[in-house]
């Protein structure tokens, strides 16, 4: 900050008020000036990845139009690309994440801000932050050589032995699939879910619950029925958070998904997503149409996250002034 | 249903000790000295280590703290001192956009800016795409921590008859700087595990690395190409790879929260 006295900007005769000429002499302007710099280059940097993912995408969005999400035949050779096998499967193993981290997470976060001693719940929640800061590809090579062969030999094995009527149990146990996958991005989105649940029903005014409990509800009952309805919006927003997460994971899905690209009902089935097939095709992508059908994927793959978490600030956005609202 | 929720809890919790587990169980065996100073070593061949990787990483997140870290800390000064209303929303809005966008979308932009132009892959453009993440998570945090200083020190200050930048560069930023600095090391600690933004940036590479415009190698691709590679050392390598990186992230985790629960002046936000 010292540097910024010593260079006189070439600001020009503007505006000849003496106020801004001071101001100038003092440093203050400048150093407006400058900072001012560095935050309208968050702006810049982020309208330029817009920018150039939709630029980056031309081709295929001229060639394929809508028919790029709807076919599936993804071939380099004869320049034919569908998206619809990686939407499926970013959608399906999101899905299943969602079903296994959601209830879970939820859980805990109750635990942690409703009935854990404060002290207890800190510490915990010390370690949940570590737990987020664990990178996707350590998740991914535990999934690699922890959870794929437990699925292939014990998990797999017994779904199947007492689900196999569904279609989603069938075909044959790889390890690798929509399920692991699943499985994985739950274990990484459950951190997420609880941290920002517990802040969410941390903001519930107290009175709620001690209206509850005045009107002879138990301690469970109060917050099953009052606490958590009330925090209800704030903790979808976790999971719309959660979802955005678990949409445009790349490393630990790409390792455990099986990378084929593949549309079945099976979830023991390998598929593939579009982080996986974007990390795993990019290098090697040889032709302007197939380097752009990447690029239009991670467009797809943008927007879907942008919306998911405009949606999730909002819900959080809106628990939080209801609980300081009416508290 | 009250244990359940316990339950639930203690499993979440779990998963950080099977995680940590298994890498020291895996990875422990495999790190010695040749780990951190011997080039890998050939297919079929044992021994051999990561030193290309450990420094690569190095030199990418120091690339990544000349993008991030300014940008992060002095745009964060803007947003808290001097803006305010619409400029303020829009950067806010912006950072936060920036902070969602998946990793691998941060690659393709890197991609199309850095590497595209120059038609090689290097170190600077995966230093590059790591900075980019950076940005956010320092911005936002600094912000929260300026934010944090009380008005009454603001005050103080210019009723001695200090300027405003004078305030900021010797009440404001001193009163945070346990915050700033917390911002940093947690920024920094995330993008040091991030795999996916250097797959097509800084790509990989089995020899050393010289300069800043030859492909890299770094410790969190090494661990993806050797787990799914098909070799048993290799997949050793990618244990204790695992342990080491995994070993720094948590250090740089707990330091960045002992340096801000000690802190007097700045409430935890």
């Amino acid at each position: 900050m010292a540097t910024t006295t010593s260079t006189v900007p070439s600001a020009g005769p503007v505006a000849g008020s003496r106020s801004f000429l001071s101001r100038l002499r003092e440093g203050d302007e400048i150093a407006r000036i400058i900072t001012s710099l560095f935050a309208a280059s968050v702006v810049l940097i982020t309208l330029l990845l817009v920018f150039e993912l939709w630029q980056g995408s031309v081709l295929p969005r001229h060639k394929f139009g809508f028919n790029f999400f709807r076919t599936s035949v993804w071939d380099p050779i004869f320049d034919q690309f569908g998206a619809l096998p990686f939407i499926y499967g970013t959608v399906v193993t999101a899905a299943v994440s969602l079903l296994i981290a959601v209830p879970l997470g939820i859980g805990a976060a109750i635990f942690l801000a409703e009935l854990a001693p404060a002290r207890v719940s800190d510490a915990l929640e010390f370690f949940i932050d570590l737990l987020a800061a664990v990178p996707s590809v350590i998740y991914g090579l535990l999934g690699v050589f922890i959870v794929i062969p437990l699925m292939r030999q014990y998990i797999q094995p017994a779904l199947k032995h007492s689900f196999g009527f569904l279609p989603l149990f069938q075909g044959p146990a790889y390890g690798v699939g929509f399920l692991t996958a699943g499985i994985v991005l739950a274990i990484m989105v459950i951190p997420y879910i609880i941290s920002v649940s517990r802040e969410v029903l941390l903001s519930v005014p107290r009175d709620q619950r001690e209206a509850a409990l005045s009107l002879g509800a138990t301690r469970w009952e109060s917050t099953w029925k009052v606490v958590v309805p009330f925090a209800r919006t704030g903790i979808f927003g976790s999971i719309f958070l959660a979802l955005a997460r678990a949409l445009g994971e790349t490393m630990a899905v790409t390792m455990v998904i099986g990378n084929t690209p593949v549309i079945s009902t099976s979830l023991f089935s390998p598929g593939y997503s579009i982080a996986a097939v974007i990390a795993n095709e990019f290098t090697e992508a040889t032709g302007d149409l197939y380097t752009q059908s990447l690029i239009e994927l991670g467009l797809v793959l943008f927007l879907l996250t942008f919306i998911l978490n405009g949606v999730a600030r909002l819900l959080i956005v809106a628990t939080s002034q209801r609980g300081s609202g009416l508290g | 249903m009250l244990t359940m929720t316990g339950v639930c809890a203690l499993v979440a919790v779990s998963v950080l000790f099977f995680v940590l587990g298994y890498l020291v169980y895996h990875g422990g065996t495999s790190i010695n000295w040749n780990f951190f100073t011997k080039l890998p070593a050939p297919v079929g061949e044992s021994g051999g280590g990561l030193a290309n990787a450990i420094l690569g990483s190095a030199k990418l997140l120091l690339l990544a703290s000349f993008v991030g870290v300014p940008i992060g800390f002095f745009g964060a000064i803007y947003l808290a001192e001097f803006s305010g209303g619409t400029i303020a929303f829009v950067v806010r809005y912006a950072a936060d956009l920036l902070n969602g966008v998946p990793s691998i979308v941060i690659g393709i932009f890197a991609y199309s800016l850095v590497v595209h132009p120059f038609k090689h892959y290097s170190t600077l453009a995966g230093g590059f795409a790591l900075g980019l993440m950076m940005i956010p998570i320092t911005l936002r945090s600094t912000e929260e921590f300026l934010r944090a200083v009380p008005n009454a020190l603001r005050e103080a200050a210019m009723a001695l008859g200090a300027s405003k930048w004078k305030t900021i560069a010797t009440v404001i930023v001193p009163a945070a700087y346990r915050g700033i600095l917390t911002a940093i090391l947690l920024a920094f600690a995330r993008v040091a595990g991030e795999t996916a933004p250097l797959l097509f940036t800084a790509l990989g590479n089995q020899f050393w690395s010289p300069g800043w415009e030859q492909p890299t190698a770094s410790l969190p691709v090494m661990i993806f190409t050797y787990a799914v590679a098909p070799y048993d050392d290799w997949h050793r390598q990618a244990w204790a790879a695992g342990l080491v990186l995994l070993g720094l992230i948590l250090v740089i985790n707990i330091v960045a929260r002992a340096i801000l629960s000690r802190g007097i002046a700045v409430p935890r936000t």
